[in-house]
């Protein structure tokens, strides 16, 4: 059965509704495959606005490697703004792909990424304008699974209901199993239904269905254990880690939009997971071990996405790319060959330390020098050691001054407040580093002409961390300490001018901290939120505390449960039966040193402190260096 | 920089809801992978030398989009032409190349011709509000823009302005659906004249008002010909330097 475009449909609506490039599709590197011809067909949605979603690496690699596989196809849906969602359903157009606007109930899977839990309000909008039943129990054969990956996917139970299934970790291989399960399924007539592929999946150890698993609690609302409640299901599901990047080196045909979009960049990931053990980070506690891709495999994706994007820029992505094994070859490498083309190279890099300036300089040859990120996200140095981030404040003072002095005359520093075990004085202690900064700076430089930027984020406890036992800080407290903060750098006479203060306040925090953590019973105060019209949740002009709240109450979901109370060892936590690989006594053991202030060093060069990842998940770490250097291009 | 290109291209189809910023980025990317050697601009952030000539509102289609592109190797037009439409997306279609001579381009983009359809408009009703709108001296209309609400005359910068039941009878069309189609030339003044403003004018003057939203088209821009009224070609000034 073929499916029509709703184009036609679509199309009428455009004039009225902003941005409306933004809905037609035609991406440059894009692919429109013939609808019989595949047997398994993927919808792929980044649940936020096509601008913040079309970029996304997740999404564009496995777009690319399901459209590479010969009976499986992949079409892309993106959030769309609340004023086409209105048009939409007053002419019941239902929620579309944008490569060839086909209905998104036709598919097989819906997968969604969710990098962020801001994006699950977005998710039952998607739902909901497809037609798709909000609760997976009443979706029948004719609806796609809905699936979550994503870095939120490790603690999918708040959105439980709505799933049919989850994955955990890197997406290249279980997307492909995923669609051979579904394509055998689908070619022996679909036996079982629905439930059928589900407990096929499901049997593999790596998909997550959350209806078959029963959550009971105890009569204090915690929960008293997780069990699967039919036979063949096993009772951890496990996250998926590629090894030898070299072999995955996606995207090879980058997506080019025509509308504006969050990074205008040719991004290449340079290396999956991180060790520093910064305890706050859920991204380097779940992405373990270390995987680099090695420098000639970077340098051939650089000219590749170059060649076939036309972007001018090109950024090296990971978690802390200054910690690549050969990033300084890299960095002069890519310099060398694209010197005098007009290409510029970034790297997003934070680290606090003299070799981070190096690599800046080296990127930005042609005399650019604005502005240098570096991020000791503690303000005391007590405050750094509960946190892991090991940087001493002569250390930062040192760094920022050899910036000034090499030209950068903007430094913005990026700080969390409402850390664990943090009192006033930890946050406090950002301004009388901000100003010993730029005194410091000063006196190297002998001038007036620098800056730096203080920016703070709201810390939110993680699941699979150190700190996911910890008690979130209330906001009443958060916006006090950043109040008095403020107060500090703005007073000062001597320095206040040259220091910038960016903050927001803490209430989307506790939020973010109610979705991150909670268990089953917070879906229902998603879909009540959404129900009240709460969309684009991570956009502070659509974000509403107020209605989180009050849906809350609603519901009979006290959200301090969820996100001030401390937990203890031995409570099971929504997401136990969901392994990182991170075993649970390290993580314990991690967060008692955290409260002791005793810190832990990168395994990628101390020995193994057996955090348990590698063994679990039998994988290991691979990093360079290689010895190999990146010739100069003959063609550019 | 050694020369300067002239590039006709439309915008077609879904593309026009490109807006200019949108085509200026696909322009400049297009030209990266398609190896022109395009010239920059000096300085701390250097820019690619594309410069774009009064650029068709987002949502509307064009024939006739103009820009100019220095470039830092002498170029054969024909070869540039053949090799930025192939590597631009589909739906921006590079129609005509010439090498720039003297004189501005932008100078020579008098007035543009525009094709309005009207899908539901009753054309009699049309055609009695066209003769209305002509027959005023003035017709102030009221655009908001981003420096807020403003009134100008929209009825001045109309030179003609012709209505044509679908006449065409685009096969696969919903035959019942009457189309009216407005064709208008219109001279490039301050504050600009939009279609849009003309079809406001015409709500205002005798009461259109078309159920869905109008299908526009610039079908050409160039110097207004004397005796038709029409803009002909603005490259044609440069195909005759060619031959010199």
């Amino acid at each position: 059965m073929s499916v029509e475009s709703l184009f036609p449909r679509l199309e009428p609506l455009l004039p009225k509704v902003q941005k409306p490039i933004q809905y037609v599709g035609g991406e440059l590197n894009s692919t429109v495959k013939d609808w019989d011809e595949a047997t398994v067909r993927w919808a792929l949605m980044y649940p936020d606005a096509y601008e913040v979603g079309l970029p996304n690496q997740g999404v564009q690699i496995l777009y690319e490697i399901l459209n590479e596989l010969p009976d499986t196809m992949a079409e892309r849906t993106y959030a769309v703004w609340p004023d086409l969602e209105a048009l939409m359903r007053a002419e019941g157009v239902p929620q579309f792909t944008v490569d060839a606007h086909r209905p998104v109930r036709a598919f097989d899977v819906l997968g969604v990424s969710f990098s962020t839990e801001l994006g699950y309000t977005n998710l039952l909008t998607a739902l909901d304008l497809a037609g798709i039943p909000l609760h997976a129990v009443d979706r029948t054969d004719d609806d796609p699974i809905v699936l979550a990956g994503g870095h939120a996917a490790f603690n999918p139970e708040p959105i439980a209901d709505f799933l049919d299934a989850a994955v955990l970790g890197d997406g290249e291989q279980i997307a492909i199993a995923i669609s051979e399960v579904i394509r055998e399924w689908k070619n022996e007539g679909e036996p079982g239904g629905r439930d059928g592929v589900l407990l096929r999946l499901a049997e593999t150890g790596g998909v997550y269905v959350p209806k078959f698993y029963d959550v009971e609690y105890l009569p204090d609302g915690r929960i008293k254990r997780v069990v699967p409640n039919r036979p063949g299901v096993p009772s951890r599901v496990f996250k998926h880690t590629v090894m030898d990047l070299d072999e995955w080196p996606y995207p090879k045909k980058p997506l080019v939009p025509l509308a504006e979009t969050v990074h205008e960049r040719f991004s290449v990931e340079i290396f999956r997971g991180c060790t520093r053990g910064c305890r706050f980070c859920q991204a380097g506690m779940i992405t373990r071990p270390v995987r680099e891709r090695s420098i000639t495999v970077i340098g051939d994706m650089v000219a590749n996405g170059i060649k076939e994007s036309g972007f001018n820029e090109v950024g090296l992505l990971s978690l802390s790319s200054a910690d690549h094994s050969e990033i300084a070859e890299v960095a002069k490498g890519l310099a060398d060959r694209y010197e005098g083309t007009n290409t510029s190279l970034s790297l997003p890099s934070t680290r606090v330390d003299a070799f981070n300036i190096d690599l800046a300089n080296e990127f930005s040859r042609n005399g650019r020098r604005s502005g240098l990120t570096f991020a000791p996200e503690g303000g005391s140095e007590r405050m750094r050691k509960v946190i892991n981030k090991m940087v001493t404040e002569e250390d930062l003072i040192r760094t920022v001054t050899t910036a000034y002095t090499q030209g950068w005359r903007q430094v913005k520093l990026y700080f969390m407040c409402g850390l664990p075990t943090e009192e006033d004085i930890d946050v406090l202690g950002i301004a009388d580093l901000a100003k010993k900064v730029i005194k410091a700076g000063r006196e190297a430089t002998g001038s007036r002409d620098i800056r730096c930027t203080v920016s703070i984020g709201g810390f939110v406890p993680k699941p699979h961390t150190p700190f996911q036992w910890a008690a979130q800080c209330d906001h009443e407290t958060v916006d006090r300490r950043l109040r008095e903060l403020r107060n500090s750098l703005r007073n000062d006479k001597q320095y206040g001018k040259a220091i910038g203060f960016r903050y927001h306040d803490g209430k989307p925090s506790i939020v973010e901290g109610l979705l991150s953590r909670g268990d089953r019973r917070v879906g229902a105060v998603i879909k009540a939120v959404w129900a009240d019209g709460g969309r684009f949740d991570g956009w502070s002009e659509h974000f509403s505390y107020e209605r989180w709240m009050k849906a809350s109450a609603e519901v009979g979901v006290d959200v301090d449960w969820f996100t001030t109370r401390e937990r203890e060892e031995h409570e099971v936590l929504p997401w136990d039966h969901l392994d990182a690989g991170l075993d649970r006594e390290w993580l314990w053991q991690d967060w008692q040193d955290a409260v002791n202030d005793v810190e832990v060093e990168d395994c990628r060069w101390t020995p193994c402190y057996d955090c348990g990842v590698c063994p679990t998940m039998g994988t290991e770490i691979q990093i360079g260096p290689t010895g190999r250097k990146l010739l100069p291009l003959t063609v550019v | 920089m050694v020369q300067r290109l002239r590039v006709r291209y439309a915008k077609r189809g879904r593309l026009r809801f490109t807006s200019h910023r949108d085509i200026s980025r696909a322009l400049e990317r297009a030209v990266r992978r398609a190896g022109i050697p395009v010239a920059y601009s000096a300085g701390f952030s250097p820019h690619p030398k594309i410069s774009y000539a009064g650029a068709a509102p987002t949502g509307v289609a064009s024939e006739a989009e103009y820009l100019e592109i220095g470039v830092s190797r002498a170029c054969d037009p024909l070869r540039l032409r053949a090799d930025l439409d192939a590597s631009l997306p589909p739906g921006l279609d590079v129609l005509d190349v010439v090498e720039a001579h003297a004189g501005s381009l932008a100078d020579r983009l008098e007035g543009s011709m525009w094709e309005v359809r009207l899908t539901g408009v009753d054309p009699a009703e049309a055609a009695s509000a066209v003769t209305a709108f002509l027959a005023a001296a003035r017709v102030d209309v009221e655009r908001l823009t981003k420096k807020g609400l403003r009134a100008f005359d929209a009825r001045q910068a109309v030179q003609t302005l012709t209505v044509a039941e679908n006449a065409d009878g685009t096969a696969g069309q919903e035959p019942i659906q009457s189309c009216v189609i407005l064709r208008m030339v219109v001279r490039h003044e301050t504050p600009a004249v939009r279609p849009d403003d003309v079809l406001m004018g015409l709500r205002l003057v005798a009461g259109l008002a078309p159920p869905s939203p109008p299908a526009v088209t610039r079908l050409a821009q160039g110097p207004l010909d004397a005796i038709t009224g029409e803009p002909a070609d603005p490259l044609e000034a440069d195909r005759v330097g060619d031959h010199l």
